[in-house]
């Protein structure tokens, strides 16, 4: 089993998780996220002081899926995510020991 | 003096006004809430709730008698504190002071002079002890507030027989307090800045304002507030306060305008704090100003403090004091322009209206005895609040956050899921 970390801009998030629910991945974990890349952060300014601030809003999305699967999920939240510009995000994947849904006890793939 | 005799219509708007003035102590609360870190939300606006609390008390003690007491020896420098102690004999519903019940201009003004100290606390943002503030807030009230509010408000035979010298024999116009209030607490402002020290990391970290929606209603209750401040200062319900009201709109809009506009020239974006803080710069100009000048005038009044409060903010940095929410730049400097422009802009007695340059030397002289006497004695008094009880909290407090440290509170919980462990019940009976 692999666990499928994604970094994306927030307002991409409806067209992944659309595309991650069409292809047939049925739950996802979503939260806040704050960091930088080589996108750098970005300037504002109060009563005329800028400042720069290097943390930026980021979604992050995390998918429990079969080792089968991995590659087509990878595949698919990238195409959803991808606008061709800096700052699109990461994906990536690590390999998971053991899985249990904790309503049924059951384990490994029955629990994804 | 002549037989006065209670007018409904003053009384009812003054009664309203009193109420309006008394809602901008929340409005600056918020206002300055808005602009601090999370970790000082609430010292921020604690601050100001404090002033009330303690000015106020002083005011119904003996505040107002060294306000609008007879002015001792004839000099205008400071009313008979004996004379109206504890409002004696103007705490009951029969005594008047003009056409209104004592009891109204009293409360009223004692708004006025709680306002002026809260004022002060923007300077000090995230590193004053409380207790220290209210210290600062009660002894300065009385050395500084009241001697400068009997100068400028305590007209000849109003209240009582003889009144303040820049009021009766300077005869420098300041309709709702332009130096008594603004250019008085920008001074006190200053002064403390330069007493507590920049913050840890002042001019290097950001240190955003947390709730910029916070700063937008603060300063439209300010605004509504200020409806009373300037209107109600006419103390009736007459032509001289609807002119007020209009003149209150009228400056605060141009100073919208003129404040987005340097922002957009200067850093490319028209910001929500530029807006917020334009409104407070216009209605500080306008407040000396709103009862003798024209709507064009007001309008000028309000381009002009527009523009230049919004590039004194830089100030700050260039010469080195943390005014942390720029008392200075919108108090003092909104206080001076609105002060000294009624000499060219003055109905009847500006410069530009043919009145010639002897108002505008008389308004020049309130500004600079004003503005000297608020910033050394405040110097003075909040050194020695310092080395009485240390102004500052620790450096460990302050990094970690003032709320927490001082108040023993959070501003916000935004999840519900932090434990406590150990509970105990109030120790109240």
């Amino acid at each position: 089993m692999k666990l499928i970390t994604a970094i994306l801009k927030p307002f991409k998030l409806d067209e992944v998780k659309d595309a991650l629910q069409a292809a047939g991945v049925t739950g996802m974990t979503v939260s806040e996220a704050s960091g930088f890349g080589r996108q750098g952060g970005h300037t504002e300014v109060y009563r005329g002081a800028e400042y720069t601030v290097d943390l930026i809003p980021k979604i992050r999305l995390e998918v429990l899926v079969d080792d089968a699967d991995s590659a087509s999920v990878v595949d698919v939240i990238v195409k959803a995510a991808s606008t061709g510009s800096i700052g699109d995000g990461k994906v990536w994947t690590t390999a998971v020991d053991q899985v249990v849904r904790v309503r049924t006890g059951e384990r490994g793939s029955d629990a994804i | 003096m002549e037989e006065v005799v209670l007018n409904t219509g003053d009384t009812a708007w003054m009664i309203i006004s009193a109420g309006l003035v008394t809602l901008m102590i929340p409005g600056l609360a918020l206002f300055y809430g808005g602009m601090v870190r999370v970790k000082s939300v609430l010292n921020m606006m604690m601050m100001s709730f404090g002033a009330l609390a303690i000015v106020f008390t002083l005011w119904i003690a003996f505040g107002f008698s060294m306000v609008f007491g007879d002015s001792i020896g004839g000099k205008g420098l400071i009313g008979d504190v004996t004379q109206f102690i504890f409002l004696k004999g103007l705490d009951n519903p029969t005594a008047l002071i003009g056409t209104i019940p004592a009891a109204v201009f009293i409360a009223f003004q004692g708004i006025f002079a709680a306002i002026t100290v809260a004022l002060i606390s923007g300077s000090i943002a995230d590193r004053a002890k409380f207790g220290a503030w209210m210290v600062f807030a009660g002894i300065w009230a009385t050395i500084v507030y009241f001697p400068v509010a009997h100068w400028v408000f305590a007209f000849d035979d109003f209240v009582a027989a003889t009144g303040g010298w820049i009021a009766n024999d300077l005869g420098a116009i300041d309709f709702a307090g332009g130096t008594a209030v603004h250019i008085n607490a920008g001074a006190a402002g200053l002064a403390l800045s330069i007493i507590l020290g920049k913050r840890i990391g002042f001019g290097k970290s950001p240190m955003r304002p947390h709730n910029l929606p916070l700063v937008m209603l603060g300063a439209a209750l300010l605004w509504f507030g200020w409806f009373g401040f300037n209107a109600g200062s006419a103390v009736a319900s007459n032509g001289t306060a609807g002119l007020a009201l209009l003149n209150t709109i009228a400056a605060t809009v141009a100073a919208v305008l003129a404040w987005l506009l340097v922002e957009k020239i200067r850093d490319g974006h028209a910001t929500s704090l530029g807006a917020a803080s334009g409104v407070v710069a216009g209605l500080v100009a306008i407040t000396p100003a709103c009862a003798s000048v024209s709507a064009s005038g007001a309008l000028l009044i309000g381009l002009v403090a527009g523009v230049i409060c919004a590039l004194s903010v830089g100030l700050k940095f260039r010469f080195g004091f943390d005014d942390s929410l720029d008392v200075v730049a919108v108090h003092l400097v909104g206080g001076i322009i609105g002060t000294l422009m009624i000499g060219f802009v003055g109905v009847d007695v500006g410069l530009f209206n043919g009145g010639g340059s002897s108002q505008l030397g008389k308004q020049a002289i309130g500004v600079l005895a004003v503005f000297s006497y608020s910033f050394i004695l405040s110097l003075i008094i909040g050194k020695i609040v310092d080395l009485a009880m240390g102004f500052r909290v620790s450096e460990d407090e302050e990094i970690s956050g003032i709320d927490l440290a001082i108040h023993a509170e959070r501003g916000y919980e935004l999840t519900d899921n932090t434990q406590g462990s150990v509970f105990s019940a109030s120790k109240g009976a």
